[in-house]
């Protein structure tokens, strides 16, 4: 391991100012904070810290998301398994995700690091590690069959106008992996939405058996003439199944047990807040319920708690919301802020046919408003705090 | 009592070295330095030069803008040097120390002198510097009436001196520095007592103050978070704050009228050997220190005062004015592989859950002054408030100073910190940035700006 060390030290001059590569300079750093620690020391201010830093913060984010993914992998498999009534077995099913999956990574990953390379190298700042998460939420969010050179333009678009414009992670208004979706979503409606784009290799229509449909339970949902939650029995979406995953939608969105694993991690390592989950929740089953009190339509009579296990909901809360640059920062913010989430995606579920769902655009419209609720929530905060002080009299 | 306040916030960083409650020895320096840096918004201007001989209590050098402020020796010998740094100014005023120490007599103070007369006294003495005014932590002015004066009985920073140990002995001088301060104020003088030792401590015999006790964890003793807790600075106000410590070498003054600077200073840290208290003059050498630190493993870093708030000094530097404490840890200038990834650091300390220290609450560790990280953006911004038993947004104040937008720095509280009361949070940042050298600017800025 020394001899690693005792490398990188002795090539480490090249890369700095005037030296050969001084270009590189941020390439370099990043490369080698990765494998070390860094050994500055304190020179201001405190003179001890804290051992976390944000590389630990978002490898703990990276791994919520692991359960999400294997299981995404898995299901890819067998969605494409059922669609051409195959009789694969479970590590043909893996493998065959993983083909399918590991492309969307690789573009996913050198557009984005390589933007983030390029941008820091131009500022002479250090990589930020923002993207490590962006990069990983990215294919988890997007259909399986999303052709690469769109997903392409879509990390780029979402990197360098989400992001790098506004001086990089830690300054961006809208969560970038969410930003990225939006774009495929309005650029490339084909590809986003409809019954074909959620299995594997369903588009393309070859040697799929009769009657195999494709559709999420969303859709049906949106279109069912009769009882939702019959019809979705009828075509095999039992609320175990939409909670246990086994059924077509984006890579990692569709298993809610890999997905409360992942909120377990993140409440625990204190990086997601709970909050902004729970208010989520409560946000999207207030909507659902008033839905129930109106009726009238078959959607509208669907019990609420349907709404929390089908389609990107779950995800969107606990991975997205919950991102603590782009969500509200005041404590109270952040119960408004989840609240307006949930209803907002259940508004849109429910009032809006030509949105299947709503995640996607709650989030990003109350990133945007964020800074907004926050700032009411700290004035509010400040004038009842001088209130009081004045009435102390003192 | 109604006057009982539980702070739920806040951290103790669990670093080793906590000093033995014992005096292991009196140092007699060679040499002592009166470091002008010590105080803020002070421009010197020297009343003395190399070769001079003075006494304790003989006057080094005042403030350019206040020219009653005076600054004094605290002991007898020879100015030896005047060190200056970048751009002339003014580091240090060394004095070669004479083996006994002969003091400036001052005429005691009367019982019923007047306000002008007890301020006169405290500056002709070199006392005025002890008092600190809140907003901004600076030396107040001489015809300012605070409107309160807030003392605080403990120090709760990491390894901080134990103040009931340390001064009791001091009682009387307290007391009798309580009695001239109360003269000054057209307020109260708050003692603020540790819940944790409420009953025992010596400070709770004090006559004619009123009591708070304060229960939690660090910051819970610094004066700026008692005083947001007992009564705020508001716009406008002055209150101020005075060290127990210098409070009783005040105290002493007013009685004896002799300066008698010198005070009992906990030797702490992971690499103090015999972590205890030695007796000292203000301003001494700590090369008489250099068999207590521990150099067996890498070179230390030697700090005047405690791990959040301390000056770096050299290990023949020279103690703070402020500070009653010494603390000797690693530096930490070494590389570790993939840290950041490893499951555990059995090592390392860390507030978030991220790692799993907060399984060993009752551990120990041996810390080092490496940053653990690289500057970054703000990304986590809930972290800060969990360690900041105040009622504000410590990440908005501290983007107002970045953006020097003086409202809203007056908006997000600039009047009740200075920066060691936002020193935790600078240590929990995971961005690793320098909270405290910007509220510094910030405050700077509001001194230039507001005077």
């Amino acid at each position: 391991m020394n001899g690693l060390r005792n490398y990188i030290d002795k090539i480490k001059p090249n890369f700095e100012k005037g030296g050969k590569f001084g270009f590189l300079h941020s390439t370099f750093d990043a490369f080698e904070s990765f494998l070390y620690v860094p050994n500055t020391v304190t020179a201001k201010g405190s003179h001890v810290r804290d051992c976390v830093d944000l590389k630990r913060i978002m490898i703990i984010v990276v791994l919520a998301l692991v359960p999400s993914l294997l299981f995404g992998i898995w299901n890819v498999g067998y969605q494409h398994n059922l669609a051409i009534g195959g009789d694969w077995g479970f590590w043909r099913m893996v493998g065959y995700g993983i083909l399918q999956v590991l492309p969307l990574y690789l573009v996913s990953y050198i557009v984005g690091l390589g933007i983030e390379f390029i941008s820091a190298q131009i500022r002479g700042h250090e990589v930020n590690e923002g993207y490590l998460v962006s990069g990983m939420i990215i294919p988890l969010i997007v259909p399986i069959d999303v052709p690469l050179w769109m997903l392409a333009l879509a990390v780029a678009f979402a990197v360098i106008l989400g992001k790098e414009v506004f001086g990089g992670t830690g300054m961006n208004i809208w969560n970038p992996a969410l930003l990225c979706r939006a774009f495929l979503f309005f650029s490339y409606p084909s590809k986003m939405s409809g019954d074909t784009v959620w299995v594997a290799g369903l588009g393309k229509g070859e040697g799929i058996v009769d009657g195999f449909s494709g559709a999420t339970p969303l859709s049906y949902a949106t279109g069912a003439q009769t009882n939702v939650a019959d019809t979705l029995n009828s075509v095999g979406y039992s609320l175990w199944d939409m909670f246990a995953g086994w059924i077509p939608g984006s890579v990692g969105e569709t298993s809610k047990i890999a997905i409360l694993i992942g909120a377990v991690i993140l409440i625990w390592a204190g990086i997601a807040s709970w909050k902004v989950m729970l208010s989520s929740v409560a946000g999207a089953l207030f909507v659902g319920f008033l839905g129930n009190l109106i009726g009238g339509t078959p959607y509208l009579e669907l019990p609420a708690y349907y709404h929390l296990v089908m389609g990107g909901f779950a995800f969107g809360t606990v991975f997205m919301a919950t991102d603590p640059v782009t969500s509200a920062q005041t404590e109270a913010g952040k119960w408004i802020y989840g609240f307006l989430i949930g209803a907002l995606t259940v508004t849109v579920r429910l009032f809006n046919p030509g949105y299947a769902e709503g995640m996607m655009l709650a989030i990003l419209l109350m990133n945007t408003f964020a800074p907004l609720i926050d700032h009411y929530v700290i004035d509010f905060s400040i004038s009842r705090r001088n209130k009081r002080i004045k009435s102390l009299n003192y | 009592m109604s006057n009982y306040i539980h702070l739920r916030k806040g951290l103790d960083i669990p670093i080793e070295g906590k000093a033995e409650a014992r005096i292991s020895k009196t140092i007699v320096p060679d040499i002592v330095a009166v470091k002008p840096t010590d105080f803020r918004g002070v421009t010197p201007k020297l009343l003395v030069k190399e070769g001079d001989t003075v006494k304790a209590g003989t006057a080094l050098f005042k403030d350019k803008l206040r020219p009653e402020i005076l600054f004094v020796s605290p002991c007898s010998g020879t100015v030896e040097a005047i060190v200056r740094g970048e751009k002339r100014k003014l580091l240090e005023i060394r004095v070669k120390a004479d083996k006994e120490t002969e003091y400036e007599k001052f005429p005691v103070l009367e019982a019923n002198a007047s306000r002008e007369q007890i301020v006169d006294h405290l500056l002709k003495g070199g006392m005025w510097p002890v008092l600190k005014q809140r907003p901004y932590g600076t030396i107040p002015n001489i015809n300012d009436v605070p409107r309160d004066i807030f003392i605080s009985a403990f120090n709760s920073a990491p390894l901080a001196a134990d103040l009931s140990f340390v001064l009791k002995d001091e009682i009387d001088n307290i007391q009798a520095g309580i009695d001239v301060l109360s003269k000054l104020t057209s307020g109260k003088i708050h003692v603020s007592l540790n819940a944790d030792e409420e009953a025992a401590t010596p400070f709770r015999n004090l006559k004619g103050v009123v009591f708070h006790t304060f229960k939690g964890m660090h910051p819970a003793g610094n004066a700026g978070v008692q005083i947001h807790h007992i009564a705020p600075v508001r716009k406008g106000e002055t209150v101020w704050t005075v060290d127990m410590h210098l409070l009783a070498v005040l105290g002493n003054f007013v009685k004896t009228g002799i300066c008698k600077m010198e005070k009992t200073v906990a030797v702490t840290g992971p690499r103090a050997l015999n972590a205890s208290y030695v007796r000292m003059p203000f301003g001494s050498c700590v090369s008489g220190l250099s068999e207590m630190f521990d150099k067996s493993n890498g070179h230390i870093r030697v700090i005047s005062g405690n791990v959040l708030t301390g000056e770096k000094i050299a290990e023949d530097g020279f103690l703070g004015f402020f500070d009653n404490q010494i603390t000797a840890l690693e530096e930490g200038d070494k590389y570790e592989m993939l840290g950041w990834a490893k499951v555990v650091r059995p090592k390392k300390f860390s507030f978030s859950h991220s790692y799993f220290s907060w399984m060993c609450p009752k551990k120990r560790y041996d810390m080092d002054t490496n940053i653990n990280g690289g500057v970054r953006a703000f990304v986590v911004s809930d972290v800060y408030s969990k360690v900041l038993p105040m009622d504000l947004y410590p990440v908005y104040l501290i983007k107002a100073c970045l953006a020097q937008d003086i409202d809203k720095m007056e908006k997000f509280g600039i009047y009740e910190v200075i920066e060691e009361d936002l020193a935790l949070c600078e240590y929990v940042c995971p961005s690793k940035i320098e909270i405290q050298e910007i509220l510094s600017g910030g405050i700077n800025l509001m001194l230039k700006e507001m005077a």
